[in-house]
């Protein structure tokens, strides 16, 4: 049988052993990302000093191999990274999921590139972009809201 | 004996797919003769039924209340007049929970249903005994799917006005002693509710043996169409029930100061009906029954028991609830270490398996047992061997697949 499968090796990595996933203690931001109909389920955690660097993140939660290995692999990107580095490499995730992303701009996605075939799977998308989105929140407007979604 | 190869000509969606359906739990394929009979109704004698004096409505309602009497014989009720047509089992336990309700609820009084129930045969109950100031007990689950009838007896009180449970969960896919469990519901004082959802497409279904109140099922999971469902009541009960919709045809005599409201079952079935749908439902009932409902019950125990053969073989895959295959009626759901439920689909898609995941209109169970969701494959008796080898053959690949070593 074919073993064809989008869950490429970066993917089922990130999956099995993240980096990044852990509770902080006294996180300076913490935010919860839901998606109720499949069950994704994360809290990003971050410490952005006061001349906008983020310097430290984790995440903890539960969900399908795409929505915690993407949330792992962008944890991976953005420590150490501005606040408007990060915005702009959200961005560009973004265009990747909608496939309108250019060559040059995939090599800066490093490893978040494994999720380049999400942009085929609708159903997916969500998963892919939860980690994503609820760090554009908590970058946009701390931690004030209870939960983001991303349905 | 079934002959699955001349079954499956009676089913175009067989025709063309490479799908392994198996998503049966949460709704059948319908063979040719009930869509040909739903068209020939829709075709040749649409008209609306018991509105009309000519000889075209007349043939609709008479064709319509042979529907009717199709399924009471069928579930073996007393009469077709504790046959209500609804939309689907949820209608019909909505329409049981409000109308039963308002008759014998009072405050303080007690509701019994099950941690496994399908949202469906719960929240209709909880709303209810909102309404009522009522309170909600629930019976709970053993690890194998079963419930002891002993804890039921501990949760009968006084106070007790309805047991509402599943005779089949769609999670577990084990049935309960049905009579067992009404005689100790009725020496309790209590109405026994069942939602025969599961059940009924797939074991023999006999409402006045069992000595159930209510029962309701569902066209679409028995190879009828969507929109078409069945609440059984007692006629004595019935009778007394107030209505759950109002509109057109549930009414005797109307005045602006005053309502008389039809008997049973046309008080509860307000407004035109799903004339189309009840004469598919009856043609479905025609062709389970020209296969033998207990020729369908072993076809679909022989391919659940080769499915669970198999998996037990696979390491890191459980299944829920007992280890017999008696024991599933053709669900089958089950867990994967490391690997999560919509991950486990999506690799089975691809594989064209069609499995669920989720938590299967059941999340309280989930709860429950603490699995965040699971995955279920669900048999029909039109399944064929080798459409349980691919899931299973998909299933070994799944955690390799997923960057585990076994």
């Amino acid at each position: 049988m074919e073993n064809r499968t989008f869950y490429n090796e970066i993917l089922t990595e990130h999956n099995i052993h993240p980096l990044h996933k852990f509770k902080m203690i006294n996180p300076k931001n913490s935010l919860r990302g839901v998606n109720p109909s499949c069950g994704d389920d994360i809290t990003l955690q971050l410490n952005v000093s006061d001349d906008g660097v983020i310097e430290d993140g984790a995440f903890f939660g539960d969900g399908c191999a795409i929505s915690q290995a993407s949330a792992d692999i962008m944890l991976d990107m953005i420590l150490g990274k501005s606040v408007e580095e990060a915005l702009a490499l959200k961005d560009t995730f973004l265009k990747m999921i909608k496939d309108q992303v250019t060559e040059e701009e995939l090599e800066l996605l490093e490893e978040a590139g494994a999720l380049q075939d999400i942009s085929h799977m609708p159903s997916r998308v969500k998963c892919a972009v939860l980690g994503w989105h609820t760090l554009e929140e908590i970058l946009k407007n701390g931690s004030d809201k209870t939960s983001v979604t991303t349905e | 004996m079934i002959d699955v190869k001349e079954i499956r000509k009676d089913f175009p969606f067989f025709d063309n797919t490479k799908l392994a359906y198996l998503d049966n739990s949460a709704t059948s394929q319908r063979p040719r003769a009930v869509v040909e009979a739903v068209a020939d109704y829709e075709y040749y004698h649409n008209s609306n039924p018991f509105r009309g004096l000519y000889e075209l409505s007349i043939d609709a309602t008479d064709r319509y209340e042979a529907a009717r009497k199709k399924v009471a014989d069928f579930v073996n009720a007393a009469s077709e007049n504790e046959i209500i047509f609804t939309r689907n089992a949820s209608e019909s336990l909505n329409l049981v929970a409000y109308s039963l309700s308002e008759m014998v609820l009072n405050e303080g009084d007690e509701i019994i249903t099950t941690v496994v129930e399908h949202h469906s045969n719960m929240l209709p109950w909880r709303l209810a005994a909102k309404k009522h100031n009522a309170t909600i007990k629930y019976l709970k689950v053993q690890d194998d799917g079963s419930f002891d009838i002993e804890d039921l007896k501990a949760l009968l009180s006084p106070k007790t006005k309805i047991v509402a449970m599943t005779a089949m969960s769609n999670v577990y896919g084990r049935v309960i002693d049905i009579k067992a469990f009404a005689k100790v519901v009725h020496d309790a004082g209590a109405y026994f509710v069942v939602d025969g959802a599961q059940s009924v497409p797939h074991s023999k279904t006999d409402v006045q043996d069992l000595d159930v109140d209510f029962l309701a099922f569902s066209g679409h999971k028995m190879l009828a169409p969507m929109g078409i469902g069945v609440l059984y009541g007692k006629l004595d009960i019935l009778e007394k029930m107030p209505p759950f919709l109002s509109g057109g045809e549930m009414i005797e005599y109307v005045t602006f100061d005053d309502i008389t409201f039809a008997h049973s079952p046309h008080r509860f079935e307000a407004g035109t009906v799903n004339a189309g749908g009840a004469i598919g439902l009856a043609a479905a009932i025609d062709y389970i029954q020209s296969i033998g409902i207990e020729n369908i019950a072993n076809r679909e125990l022989s391919l659940t028991k080769l499915a669970l053969d198999e998996i037990k073989n696979i390491p890191h895959v459980t299944v829920l609830g007992s280890d017999k295959a008696e024991d599933h009626h053709g669900i089958i759901t089950f867990k994967i270490d490391g690997v999560h439920p919509h991950d486990i689909a999506a690799i089975m898609a691809d594989n064209n398996v069609a499995v669920r995941a989720g938590h299967h209109c059941a999340e309280p169970l989930h709860h429950f047992i603490e699995i965040p969701s699971t995955t279920r494959a669900s048999i029909m008796f039109y399944n064929t061997e080798d459409e349980v080898m691919q899931f299973v053959n998909t299933l070994k690949r799944i955690r390799p697949m997923m960057g585990y070593e076994d």
